[in-house]
């Protein structure tokens, strides 16, 4: 049923800089809905800066975004807090509440944005929590877990609310590759059921191939995008032998690995 | 197409009601923003101890969020709460068949509502003095390793990290100069003021400069300074370290082989105990300013003001404000630093050592105060 084809994010001629300093300059992409939309680049490129620009944490020094038909950047407060409502992040770093327990981390949207009661929200968190195999750790406080699970934990607060985008800067970083691949069936399966679209931060190429419908690769040098489509599409055949080499390189890795 | 969420809400009918069995036919979208109203009213349907059948109808649900799921994995989950029930889901999608089949709804023991675990007072006074006590012994241990860590930087000066020491004096002295002075000379100016009236029935006006000085350079002056001090620096102390405790920082340093002790707390300290004196000698002659405005304004000329407070006070009482000042302020950085290392993780706590680090700071500011006037008067100073 997944309704796909119609566009959730658009940005449009998007500059992002830090005072003067300029990270990204004239970037354009659109994301559409239901897609699982990665974005790639070397450290320090300025992933979690468009990130971070694309949830309306900071102005953009030019251009527009768009994020499910508002404009991102002259929404007034309450349009804002509208979109907000309708989308969900993970941060790098998890960025759990460390006074609240994981099962109140997550219940914290659903308190502030639902008329739901006390029982549904636990529920509803619980069972959030377990989706990411933290069932039995809802009581337990962040500086208690470990810093996958958190990850883990924070991953099911950006969840909470079930939005239609989900932006996760490098969920996968940090977990071992079980947990990992079983978060990639999670994504793609809500991806292809309910249409969420998925933003993502990632340097886990087998994770890449496993789920992106599309990537796009920032340069630090260029300040833009230098690669634009399906994985598989800029492994084989891109134009920049840079990019090539990116997806490329993992494969080589494991085929010398199996050789010795 | 519009945005996801202008849908209606979801509606919910009950058909097929006999005294046994009821059919809950959903229809519509069920969704995070809307399902809140027919969740509560199927909720009370399964759960009233009237029907043993209950048939959850979804044939012509065609959205069903994570919410909507949860929705329907709780009325599931009556049959985990009383055993004579029956129910059955009907006409899921498949694709929201998987997004439930994600939990295994026979071993799901959803959260019980968490209730705030009441202690036996007993309990709570044990649990309290246990704590304490182990408070103490911290604080004891931290005192000893603090002593050494500053006997053996006194004796190799060059372990002390200068840099971050010189930081310090500016930061809580310095910066602190403006308020120590604006607090001392009301303080002196309020204190004249007051004691005037009374001081007039006897016509004494004259000695309201032996009680200012007298007061000021033996008690307030250095009580205010380090009062004033517990509250900028001691806090501010236990709030750095604390939150280098709670990044892994401090842990990082003891791996890499340097001690904590000397690294952050003794910079602290020896700034402190130089920066407490030389505030609290502008806090004494602010406090007599604030005096001298009262003296004047009552007619008095500023040379009758100065003899007077000559011959009040000796340079052992300002010596002795001094001393005590010194030692005020060893206690008001240490105490901050000790609150700093034994910040424990999590968010709340950089703020629970913050405000333990001023309250313990100014109780010993008041212990070691009294026990200073118990020790002067012996050696009669
Ligand atoms: N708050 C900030 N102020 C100024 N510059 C910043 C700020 N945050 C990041 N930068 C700079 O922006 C650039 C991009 O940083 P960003 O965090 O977006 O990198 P990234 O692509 O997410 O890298 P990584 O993969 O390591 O997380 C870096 O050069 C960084 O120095
Ligand atoms: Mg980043």
């Amino acid at each position: 049923m997944t309704i796909k084809n119609d566009i959730v994010i658009q940005a449009s001629a998007l500059t992002c800089a830090y005072g003067t300093s300029v990270i990204l300059d004239n970037i354009n992409f659109e994301v559409r809905r239901g897609e699982v939309f990665i974005i790639l680049g070397g450290s320090g490129c300025g992933k979690s800066t468009l990130l971070k620009h694309l949830i309306g944490l900071y102005q953009p020094a030019g251009g527009s975004i768009k994020i499910i038909d508002q404009d991102l950047v002259h929404a007034n407060q309450q349009e804002h807090r509208r979109i907000l409502k309708n989308i969900g992040v993970m941060y790098q770093s998890g960025a759990l509440f460390g006074s609240m327990s994981l099962l109140e981390n997550v219940r914290l949207p659903l308190e502030e944005h639902t008329a739901l009661d006390t029982h549904a929200m636990n529920l509803i968190a619980h069972m959030k929590l377990s989706l990411v195999g933290l069932g039995n750790f809802t009581k337990h406080y962040p500086s208690e877990v470990s810093g996958g699970m958190q990850k883990r934990a924070a991953i099911a607060r950006a969840m909470a609310l079930d939005p239609e985008v989900l932006f996760l800067d490098e969920p996968s970083a940090g977990l071992d590759p079980i947990t990992s691949s079983e978060l990639d069936a999670l994504i793609r399966r809500l991806a292809e059921s309910l249409g969420i679209t998925f933003v993502i931060v990632s340097h886990e190429l087998a994770s890449i191939f496993a789920i992106a419908d599309r990537v796009i690769m920032l340069d630090a040098e260029t300040k833009g995008i230098i690669a634009d489509g399906p994985p598989v599409t800029l492994q084989q055949s891109h134009s920049n032998a840079a990019v090539r080499e990116f997806f490329n390189r993992g494969k080589h890795n494991n085929i010398t690995q199996v050789e010795d | 197409m519009p945005s996801f969420r202008n849908s209606p809400p979801p509606s919910l009918e009950f058909v097929d009601e006999t005294t046994d069995s009821i059919t809950l036919v959903f229809k519509g979208e069920l969704r995070t923003d809307s399902v809140s109203k027919v969740w509560g009213k199927a909720r009370k349907k399964t759960s009233s101890r009237l029907f043993s059948t209950v048939i959850i109808d979804v044939h012509n649900i065609n959205y069903c969020d994570g919410t909507g799921i949860a929705m329907l994995a709780d009325l599931l989950l009556e049959t985990q709460r009383r055993t004579n029930v029956d129910i059955t889901l009907e006409g899921l999608k498949e694709d929201f068949q998987q997004l439930l089949d994600q939990f295994d709804l026979k071993h799901f023991k959803p959260e019980p509502e968490s209730k705030a675990k009441s202690i036996p007072i007993t309990e709570e006074v044990g649990l309290t003095a246990s704590q304490f006590l182990q408070d103490l012994k911290e604080l004891i241990s931290f005192v000893g390793e603090a002593f050494y860590s500053l006997w053996i930087a006194l004796k190799h000066p060059s372990t002390i990290r200068w840099k971050d020491m010189l930081l310090t004096i500016e930061r809580a002295g310095v910066n602190a100069l403006p308020i120590v002075c604006l607090i001392c000379f009301l303080m002196g100016l309020i204190m004249a003021f007051q004691s005037a009236i009374p001081l007039k029935q006897f016509a004494a006006e004259l000695f309201i400069a032996d009680l200012v000085s007298v007061a000021m350079l033996r008690e307030l002056g250095p009580l205010m300074t380090a009062i004033l001090l517990a509250g900028r620096s001691g806090s501010a102390f236990a709030a750095e370290i604390g939150t280098m405790k709670v990044n892994e920082e401090v842990n990082a340093l003891q791996t890499m082989g340097i001690d904590p002790v000397r690294f952050l707390a003794i910079p602290r300290i020896i700034a402190s105990i130089i920066v407490t004196p030389l505030l609290t000698l502008f806090a004494n002659f602010m406090g007599l300013v604030g005096g001298w405005v009262v003296y004047v304004s009552l007619g008095f000329p500023t040379i009758v003001y100065i003899n007077q407070i000559k011959s009040a006070v000796t340079l052992t009482d300002l010596w002795g404000g001094l001393f005590k000042a010194g030692v005020f302020g060893l206690l008001v950085a240490g105490i901050g630093c000790f609150r700093g290392m034994q910040t424990s993780m999590g968010a709340s706590a950089v703020g629970q050592s913050t405000t333990r680090a001023v309250v313990s700071g100014i109780v010993l500011i008041v212990m070691a105060d009294g026990l200073f006037s118990v020790i002067y008067y012996i050696l009669g100073l």
